[in-house]
């Protein structure tokens, strides 16, 4: 096809051919942009936890009056809830992976330090690891030994009395790796405060913090060996088989409310809803922009047909002159064809430098990564194959004009 | 002219159905997108007390004890500075406001124990933000300094308690203490829960939890300390608290001190005293910074937490893209059926029709356009916000289409189309008479 004509004859009509290349490449440049953050929010709701998801549930509990030994009371509720049919094992923590409220702290290599290396979570807790089904890829898990009353380690903590204090701590292969990169940190001490030292025993494969915002530090995360006494705040960890979970949920909910009627339950639920409230608002943005392209899509491609159904008005003699001159019907709807993807070329050009400028200003104000390049070919195919679809109905109605029109006058 | 105008749009109109439901569905489109972000937008940015928010401000002080000159002071303050300041007096009204969660139960109310939050306030607070009454009153300054055991309760938990009823009077019990209601509040929804907003700048962008509702519970300072005693959360602390330690002792910030101040000599005056009670605590060596205060206003202290989501104004960025390719569609098809016409203008030229009339008779039928699409859009608005409603965001349920972007969604489709007929217009009216009759 030769498309010399076709250039000759957009010349002379300017303004809308380029209108339509201006709506193309602003289509181009939004959907690129558009497509590239729903990759980003899908990417980011698919954050691995590290722990077995689909056999954990979270129980929250807030005791109205504090018990007389909240320790002693703990210890109740876990052997209570291991009662429960079903359960396979009980852990009781400060925090859960994606719950949102977190205990974090600054993490020094060395204790005079005067700036942290980096701010990681702490999870403590009992029985967390085996329970959470966290791998271990390196030392061991936690031993009762290892563990010290919360009490005891913030009165360590005022008198400055070492003993008194954790001494071991497990971090993940990430924090091993952003703390001493290619060692093994096995036997390594970390400190949390000067006095605090913590030696590492084991290594984590993945344990994700409960405020994972940033992907980049969403596993800096220590379990560190405090014993919790039961206050505000606190979950109890579930572990039991993916098709028990509602019935094991609602009898060990009943199991605590039996075992005093006066608390409340503030929280039940299992870690696929942990996880499903943690991302809602991207599950919601993504669905936002979905909708948005293909709008957006739908209304570029009826301006496409507007367009083309009004050229085809316009030229139907000179398609008839064509015609009865010997052009067969494929040689018309090849030209209008040709015409359209000649035009989604040019759109699509001017449409990838504006898509760069548009991830340029997100990059400055939504802390965005760059663009990936393979995002310019996924909008470029999107655009042809829009065009062409749109074209294709203004373009048979071309070809079906009759040779005779030519000899009309209107 | 204009009835003429009009009745020669509507037969163009008519005449290509297709074409025309093309445009009019390009600027439903357009427009209901960028209403229904623009909707939430003005929703989300408005200012929560319209007409008095330029007399409130939110007081900082910095009581970290150690020098450090890059330290900027914390969202809220420690118990210390916070009631020193307030008992000063200093500014036309003051409230302390800090919250926290408790166990609630109504006596004689078949209801099983509730978790509510409850503000810690002080009586200034409902005159302040004017938050109004169904029944009863607030507390007085009498009943914070008497430490009094009353309450003021939301509209909603009334309902949930006492059906609606007038409580005024009745016992609550609020985890082990019995307080009696002075005031039921009419519904308040601010929008943010301004006086709740702290820490905005850590929250990555997610700050959709600024718009939750306001508590259920309202007590005296003094008395809900006493009442929820150990059951109040720092907002963050500078050394661990010591074992057994009240809050009201802890190196920790958790009380947020509003004030009112109606004059700018207040204001001004009101530094100055903020800035003398920094150098106060120094010399006392309580403080090591005394030149790290900051006062801003409602407004600015919305505006320094990023109180609007991120993904709002992001969503904002898009309809407006959205907006502007609808544009570029309807001037491309508008061109294309003005000048599908170019006979018919020939001829009304031919028969003395002026430049000008031509221009005219193209825009009145781009702003009928126009107006069509903004009735349509303003039907996809609807179904937007109904969309938005439906999302699990705190601020869902105070999303609806007010009187002002109702008018708004109609100003802006005709606005939209008249500017997208301009071009088309311009280029029809230059239809040359003659040419044309020659060729028809």
């Amino acid at each position: 096809m030769d498309i010399l004509p076709i250039l000759s004859t957009l010349r002379r009509h300017k303004l809308t051919a380029g209108l339509l290349i201006m709506e193309i490449a602003l289509t181009c440049a939004i959907v690129c942009n558009a497509v590239f953050l729903i990759g980003q929010r899908l990417h980011r709701m698919d954050m691995p936890s590290g722990v077995v998801e689909h056999q954990l549930l979270q129980i929250q509990v807030a005791d109205v009056v504090k018990p007389v030994n909240p320790y002693a009371r703990v210890q109740e509720d876990m052997a209570l809830l291991r009662q429960v049919p079903g359960v396979q094992s009980v852990a009781f923590s400060n925090q859960v992976p994606f719950g949102g409220s977190s205990s974090n702290a600054g993490v020094l290599l060395d204790p005079n330090q005067p700036q942290r290396t980096l701010n990681g979570t702490t999870y403590f807790g009992e029985n967390l690891v085996s329970t959470m089904g966290v791998r271990l890829v390196a030392g061991r898990d936690l031993r009762p030994d290892d563990f010290v009353d919360v009490d005891v380690a913030l009165k360590g903590l005022q008198t400055g009395d070492s003993k008194s204090l954790p001494h071991v701590t497990l971090i993940t292969r990430t924090m091993a790796e952003r703390l001493w990169p290619g060692q093994n940190p096995l036997g390594h001490m970390l400190y949390l405060t000067p006095i605090v030292g913590l030696r590492v025993v084991g290594v984590m494969d993945s344990l994700v913090r409960p405020n994972a915002y940033d992907a980049s530090t969403a596993q800096y995360t220590m379990v560190i060996p405090l014993r919790m006494s039961a206050d505000k705040g606190m979950s109890y960890v579930i572990r039991t088989r993916a098709q028990d979970r509602a019935p094991v949920l609602a009898a060990a909910v009943a199991a605590l409310k039996k075992a005093d009627p006066q608390r409340i339950i503030t929280t039940q639920r299992t870690f696929d809803d942990v996880r499903d409230h943690f991302f809602r608002d991207d599950r919601a943005m993504a669905g936002i922009l979905v909708g948005v392209v293909s709008a957006l899509l739908v209304v570029t491609a009826l301006g496409i047909v507007g367009l083309a159904s009004f050229w085809v008005a316009q030229r139907r003699r000179t398609i008839g002159v064509r015609r009865a001159l010997g052009a067969t019907r494929g040689n018309i709807l090849h030209y209008f064809q040709t015409e359209n993807f000649l035009l989604a070329t040019i759109g699509i050009v001017l449409g990838m430098v504006l898509a760069y400028g548009i991830n340029l200003f997100l990059m400055q104000h939504y802390e965005l990564p760059r663009l990936p390049a393979i995002y310019f070919p996924v909008g470029a195919v999107a655009l042809w194959l829009i065009g062409q679809v749109a074209v294709l109905g203004p373009a048979l109605r071309a070809a079906a004009v009759p040779p005779v029109v030519a000899t009309r006058s209107v | 002219m204009f009835a003429y105008y009009l009745d020669l749009a509507l037969r163009s109109l008519k005449r290509n159905k297709v074409l025309t439901a093309l445009m009019v569905l390009a600027i439903a489109v357009g427009i209901g997108a960028s209403m229904t972000t623009l909707t939430v937008m003005h929703l989300l940015s408005g200012d929560p007390l319209p007409g008095r928010s330029g007399q409130i401000f939110y007081p900082q002080v910095d009581p970290y004890p150690t020098p450090d000159p890059r330290h900027q002071p914390w969202d809220m303050m420690d118990y210390r500075s916070a009631t020193d300041l307030w008992s000063a007096h200093r500014a036309d009204r003051q409230a302390l406001v800090t919250g926290s969660a408790l166990r609630l139960t109504a006596p004689g109310v078949n209801l099983p124990p509730l978790m509510v939050q409850m503000l810690a306030t002080t009586s200034d607070f409902f005159p302040m933000f004017r938050v109004p009454f169904r029944y009863g009153n607030a507390w007085t300054a009498q009943d914070d300094a008497s430490r009094a055991r009353v309450v003021v309760i939301s509209d909603a938990l009334n309902r949930k308690l006492f059906g609606g009823a007038n409580s005024v009077g009745r016992t609550l019990r609020l985890k082990d203490t019995d307080v009696r209601i002075v005031g039921v509040l009419a519904p308040w929804r601010p929008s943010p829960q301004f006086y709740d907003v702290a820490g905005g700048r850590f929250a990555g962008g997610d700050t959709s939890a600024f718009y939750s509702k306001p508590e259920d519970v309202f007590a005296p300072f003094a008395s809900a300390l006493e009442i929820n005693d150990g059951g109040f959360q720092p907002f963050t602390c500078w050394q661990p608290p010591e074992e057994g330690v009240k809050l009201q002792n802890a190196p920790c910030v958790w009380v947020a001190l509003w004030v009112q101040l109606d004059s700018a000599a207040k204001v001004a005056d009101y530094r100055r005293f903020l800035a003398g009670y920094a150098q106060q605590q120094k010399a006392l060596g309580r403080f090591a910074q005394a030149d790290n205060t900051r006062m801003p206003g409602l407004m600015a202290w919305l505006d320094f937490n990023h109180v609007v989501p991120s993904d709002v104004r992001l969503q904002s960025w898009l309809a407006l893209a959205f907006l502007l390719i609808c544009l570029f569609n309807m001037v491309g098809l508008l061109l294309a059926k003005f000048l599908r016409r170019a006979g018919e203008i020939g001829v009304r030229r031919a028969l003395g029709a002026s430049h000008r009339a031509i221009f005219a008779q193209c825009l009145v039928e781009a702003g009928l356009i126009g107006l069509l699409g903004g009735v349509g859009g303003w039907l996809l608005t609807l179904v937007g916000l109904w969309l938005v409603r439906s999302q699990p965001v705190e601020y869902a349920d105070l999303v609806h289409l007010d009187l002002s972007m109702f008018a708004l969604t109609f100003v802006l489709a005709v606005a939209a189309s008249l500017l997208a007929g301009l071009l088309p217009a311009l280029r029809a009216a230059r239809v040359a008479p003659a040419l044309q009759l020659k060729a028809g």
